[in-house]
């Protein structure tokens, strides 16, 4: 497996003079997951989203520091940012599959990125399929719409949608808090089976979620990274008392 | 109590209020109908009008109509779609955008007569194309051209920005997702906008009088050679259309059954409309699931 190197250095994200993500330096190692938790407005979502640089949408958005992707500083000009999009996979709170077949939904990347034989889609599509733990259930309606599926099953189709292109780094906002306990509990299996080829960032606001899921936890608080370190530690030592108190449900 | 009543007052007069307006809407085409459908017939479809005689037909100009539709269509929708889509995903917030955004509004309140005028002017005169199918298409494209751009811009922005996401979030460049994601989901949107706009082609008379003019040459159509002045494909030709040729048998008729005429081609551009309509939400609808794998249009 080829390896990734991934990590911010003193990251910063400015919305207008706003400050939203303050000086954070953050490592993500290889096949693990890394839940970044605390409460809302905490600058984690806006953090994760300038991993694949999806604030370059939002105009007022500004980075300072550096990511670094393979030895790679993603904002550096000559980076190519569409080539960056296909090594990161990401998959949002809301289910958010294209308005195509279930097929397509899938197919549809691989395609755009050159892929042309039929068969070779084939082979994408069910292997996608398969590691999203979909595969039998959808094997025979390939052709209808996605959006004919269940909320649960949405979720599982933007997740292999994500890995249709192959990404070594998968981020998630929140991948299965609008989802019902079965279906969110497939996520969270999923979460777990995928770490085996991917780093996994995820956002969370389910302690549980977190708990059992991640390897490395980071608690942000008001833009900064108050503590991080192994998920074990951070929910049974934490060094910072507001950690603690967070995590324990009296904060946040 | 009170409550209760104001509210099941308010449900009696919006119940009686849409029954209003279906009943004049039924009324109407109704009244057009009866009066014109036993004058149509295959002779009055495709002869040509007479001056002074009885028995002439409103060939040409059913085929101006729709020729002109067809013209206006070509120019409306490709500028339509791409200023709608500048304005939704490209142009920033700010002077210029607001600008635009003024001038599409005012050109859509323009009186229609003023429009011909100025077509009259700009585009017959100065720029001598005279009265031609191409000056009364282009005169056309003002009136239609806000409401193509509004409606273009409001479907590819009602869009969920999730859909967007997910396409950047892939790989994919801004036009790709643009054309490939947006536009399938924004399409039925794009079809109600184009069947507007096909609306005000077959109705418009005023601008037409000063564009396409009031006459249409005796046509060949066995001549498809566009460039040759009898060929009905020719858009450089004057041409009548239905709703101008009701206009103007309705004011100076000389033919003894023009009261009859008039009546039956009402009718037929009724129903031209209505078929017209049928046929653009039919084919929305294929491209829709063409597109989007779904059972019916969203």
């Amino acid at each position: 497996m080829q390896t990734t190197s991934f990590r911010t250095e003193h990251l910063s994200v400015f919305y207008g003079q706003y400050e939203a993500v303050k000086n954070i330096s953050l490592n993500f190692p290889e096949q693990s997951v890394t839940a970044l938790i605390g409460p809302s407005g905490c600058g984690k979502s806006t953090f994760l989203r300038s991993l694949n640089r999806m604030n370059d949408e939002i105009s007022q958005a500004k980075i300072k520091g550096r990511i670094w992707i393979e030895g790679e500083d993603i904002n550096d000009p000559s980076t190519d940012v569409i080539q960056l999009r296909q090594k990161i996979g990401m998959v949002w709170q809301k289910p958010n599959p294209f308005y195509k077949s279930i097929y397509e939904n899938i197919a549809f990347g691989p395609k755009y990125h050159g892929v042309k034989q039929k068969k070779q889609l084939d082979e994408i599509v069910e292997s996608s399929l398969r590691k999203a733990a979909l595969w039998d259930e959808v094997k025979d309606r390939l052709k209808q719409s996605a959006l004919s599926l269940s909320g649960g099953q949405q979720q599982r189709l933007c997740i292999a949608r994500a890995l249709s292109v192959k990404p070594r780094i998968l981020l998630l906002d929140e991948p299965a808090s609008a989802l019902d306990p079965v279906s969110s509990s497939k996520v969270e299996e999923l979460i777990v089976e995928l770490k085996k080829e991917l780093s996994i960032v995820i956002v969370t606001h389910n302690m549980q979620q977190a708990a059992r899921i991640s390897d490395y936890t980071a608690y942000f608080y008001l833009g900064t990274l108050m503590e991080h370190n192994e998920t074990e530690i951070i929910f049974t030592n934490p060094e910072n008392a507001m950690t603690q108190e967070y995590i324990s449900g009296r904060f946040g | 109590m009170k409550a209760k009543l104001t509210d099941k007052i308010a449900t009696f007069l919006i119940v009686v209020l849409s029954l209003l307006i279906v009943a004049v809407l039924v009324g109407l085409i109704g009244f057009i109908l009866v009066r014109g459908l036993s004058h149509i017939n295959w002779s009055f479809l495709t002869s040509v009008p007479q001056t002074i005689r009885a028995g002439g037909g409103i060939g040409p100009q059913l085929f101006n109509s729709l020729f002109l539709l067809v013209l206006t269509l070509i120019i409306t929708i490709p500028l339509g779609l791409g200023a709608g889509i500048y304005m939704a995903e490209y142009a920033k917030p700010g002077k210029i955008t607001g600008t635009i955004r003024l001038v599409v509004e005012v050109l859509s309140s323009f009186p229609s007569i003023v429009v011909g005028l100025f077509g009259l002017l700009l585009i017959v005169n100065t720029f001598g194309f005279g009265f031609s199918l191409f000056s009364g298409a282009l005169v056309l494209t003002i009136f239609n051209l806000p409401l193509m751009v509004r409606i273009t811009e409001q479907a590819f922005r009602s869009v969920p920005k999730e859909q967007k996401e997910a396409g950047l979030a892939l790989g994919l460049t801004k036009w790709k997702i643009i054309s490939s994601v947006l536009f399938p989901v924004a399409l039925p949107s794009i079809v109600t906008g184009t069947v507007l706009a096909a609306g005000r082609v077959f109705g418009e008379a005023a601008a037409l009088l000063f564009t396409a003019g009031m006459s249409t040459p005796r046509l060949d159509f066995t001549n498809w050679n566009p460039l040759s002045p009898t060929s009905p494909i020719n858009p450089f030709r004057p041409a009548e259309t239905l709703a101008v040729h009701i206009w103007k048998i309705n004011s100076e008729g000389l033919a003894p059954d023009a009261a009859q005429i008039a009546a039956g081609a009402s009718a037929v551009l009724v129903i031209l409309v209505l078929l017209f309509n049928l046929f653009a939400r039919w084919l929305g609808g294929v491209l829709y699931r063409a597109m989007t794998a779904s059972k019916r249009m969203g």
